[in-house]
């Protein structure tokens, strides 16, 4: 069993609070993504679990075993570091046998190891090279197999993909995934990047000044964001927050925003609303189609918009138009929309939009 | 056509260039190799020949008999073996010292802000204004004229050089790379010597040869705390210039056998001295 437990862990740095109260398990086999903005404590998380960095408070288990006190190698985890920090004085063979070597593993064991982990990775032909020898990407894989040839209890990634160029991120982040799959062990990856977050996840553990703010699967967070910070930060181009009034009483539920009335289907619960109450509607692009049929369907709003921009990605275009002055982004068919100044019908699902309440930033 | 036309233009160019480049060569040459010519012609010729009018640039009958004077005569062989017991001992202690203390400044900050400055603010002091107090308490001690009280000097003295070189080299070095061999397995102990004293080899030679050079030309402490047993090389000298007049050839001989040991070791550790210069492009 290789399940991580954390409980209400404290890292202090003189007056700087890095982490301010976590409480996180992580069951055995689970891929969880630490993600924030920078400055969010995820590093310094990761960095704890590692044994890196000693918590200031609280605990941290390991397979059911508490290792506030144990040395990092003690730990039973392996970590891949955003720079590689592959040791420029071996080759890549004793790179990725070092810790096996420094654990005493004997010799023939060792190269055996090395070389099913080089095998699984693709870079049997390297392994007598040196890492100034190597291309960004092949560091990275020998940065891997340093952690995979030890066969630890959990894996730990801190950045691994940020020094990569955009095409080889998208390819290691594939191999990353198929790692996983493959040796199903309990990893724990930290991100600043949101599709690197959605894309590898189990589960999101999204962070935000020491704390955590949301977890869950990414699809859970992505769909039912808890606070506009999450709706914010996953999702790309952005949601768009309109600060309208919660309207309850009368024939029609919905959002006042400026003049528009946009109706609140009658199946949505809205907890902890009460009429009149500033709110903020977010609405992702996704949200948001080319109107389709006579009659908008249930729960959804039609709108009648003049685009003011275009933004054609290929597959799908992005189109800007004001709703009651305010700026919200459709993500649109490709050949939808041709040009800025059009008009056209948008429906909104007013299913799929979160509702927050101005005040506490939190979902209804 | 083309590869034709760029080799011509290539070839003018070399034309060109050089003539400057060896003028200035030239002169590079005759400021230090005349000198050291000098030195090394004068060793060898007879005595007669020092001062002759003109001068004697190709000695007809070279002669080793400055050497053997200089060596044996003027106990310059024991000089010679006390400047390499003092200097080796020295240079040892004080890189294996610098690279620990340089390690726990540069690592674990080690007396906060003030105390890597200390440790070079040590060099301000002029040796003049502290040779006489050791003098005094290595007489105390039993340490005057002794390979010990030398060595111990030699080291003191070196130490804030060897930390600050060392210093500046642990600090550019990654972190990343002991905590990723703490992960791996080591102890922070293993991870020193398998992983931090590698990388910085080329920095610890470095360091090696600067305080090797310093102990090897120094005069002054070695002049006051040795006579007769402990002796180094550079203090030798001061035999040749004497009311008789000055022992030309002797002089020269010994400074011939002084370039010996500092021309060994720059061909020995040339290799790792490039290899530092390039230590820096590993990241990337």
């Amino acid at each position: 069993m290789s399940d991580v437990k954390i409980t209400g862990l404290h890292k202090r740095y003189g007056a700087f609070h890095a982490v301010r109260g976590i409480d996180l398990e992580i069951s055995d086999g689970e891929f969880a993504v630490l993600v924030g903005p920078s400055g969010c404590g995820k590093s310094t998380l990761l960095r704890t679990i590692a044994g890196l960095e000693e918590a200031s408070s609280g605990t941290i288990e390991i397979g059911g075993e508490v290792v506030n006190d144990y040395r990092p190698r003690d730990r039973d985890v392996a970590m891949v570091f955003q720079d590689y920090a592959l040791y420029p004085h071996m080759t890549v063979a004793n790179n990725i046998g070092f810790g096996l070597r420094a654990r005493k593993m004997p010799k023939a064991d060792i190269e055996a190891r090395v070389s099913e982990a080089a095998t699984m990775l693709g870079i049997t032909s390297l392994l007598g090279r040196f890492p100034r020898q190597l291309s960004g990407g092949q560091r990275q894989r020998v940065a891997i197999g340093r952690a995979i040839v030890r066969n630890p209890k959990v894996f730990l990634f801190d950045e691994p993909l940020s020094n990569l160029d955009a095409q080889l991120r998208d390819e290691m982040r594939g191999e990353i995934k198929r790692l996983h799959q493959e040796i199903a062990t309990t990893m724990i990856y930290v991100t600043h990047d949101q599709i690197e977050a959605m894309t590898l996840a189990d589960r999101i553990v999204l962070m935000r000044d020491g704390l955590i703010e949301q977890q869950g699967a990414p699809l859970e967070l992505f769909e039912r964001p808890a606070t506009t910070f999450v709706a914010g930060f996953l999702g790309s181009p952005r949601m768009s927050f309109l600060p309208g009034k919660l309207v309850l009483e009368g024939p029609t539920h919905g959002v006042r925003v400026g003049e528009v009335m946009l109706p609140v289907p009658a199946g949505r619960t809205l907890n902890g609303a009460h009429d009149g109450m500033s709110v903020l509607l977010g609405l992702r692009p996704e949200h948001l189609t080319r109107a389709q049929g006579e009659q908008p369907a249930e729960g959804v709003y039609r709108h009648e918009a003049r685009i003011e921009l275009i933004q054609p990605t290929g597959s799908r275009t992005y189109a800007t138009f004001r709703l009651a002055g305010e700026p919200v982004n459709a993500e649109l068919q490709a050949h939808d929309v041709s040009r800025a100044g059009q008009q056209m019908p948008i429906d909104i699902n007013m299913m799929r939009a979160s509702i927050f309440d101005a005040d506490t930033q939190r979902a209804l | 056509m083309a590869p034709v036309a760029r080799h011509t233009s290539r070839r003018s160019r070399l034309r060109r260039i050089p003539f400057l480049r060896i003028l200035f060569l030239a002169v590079c040459v005759i400021f230090v190799v005349l000198p050291l010519y000098w030195v090394f012609v004068t060793s060898i010729k007879p005595s007669d020949d020092y001062l002759a009018i003109p001068p004697v640039w190709f000695p007809d009958k070279p002669t080793l008999v400055h050497y053997t004077a200089a060596l044996f005569a003027y106990r310059g062989l024991n000089g010679l073996i006390n400047s390499l017991i003092v200097s080796i001992s020295a240079t040892f202690l004080s890189c294996l010292f610098g690279t620990l203390m340089a390690y726990s400044l540069a690592r674990f900050n080690t007396g906060g802000q003030h105390l890597s400055f200390w440790v070079l603010s040590q060099r301000f002091l002029p040796p003049i204004a502290i040779v006489l107090p050791i003098f005094l308490n290595y007489r105390v001690l039993g340490l005057n004229d002794t390979h010990v009280g030398l060595i111990l000097a030699y080291t003191v003295f070196t130490l804030p050089v060897s930390v600050w070189m060392m210093f500046a080299y642990f600090r550019q070095m990654p972190r990343s790379l002991e905590e990723a061999a703490l992960v791996d397995g080591c102890t922070r102990w293993t991870s020193f010597w398998r992983v931090a004293v590698p990388l910085a080899i080329p920095g610890i030679v470095a360091a090696a040869i600067f305080t090797f050079i310093a102990c090897w030309t120094e005069f002054f402490f070695a002049l006051v705390l040795t006579s007769r047993n402990a002796y180094t090389l550079p203090t030798v000298f001061r035999a040749f210039l004497s009311f008789q007049g000055a022992q030309y050839g002797e002089a020269s001989a010994l400074a011939i056998v002084s370039l010996v040991p500092s021309i060994v070791l720059g061909v020995l550790v040339q290799k790792h001295l490039v290899r530092g210069l390039t230590l820096g492009a590993i990241r990337g």
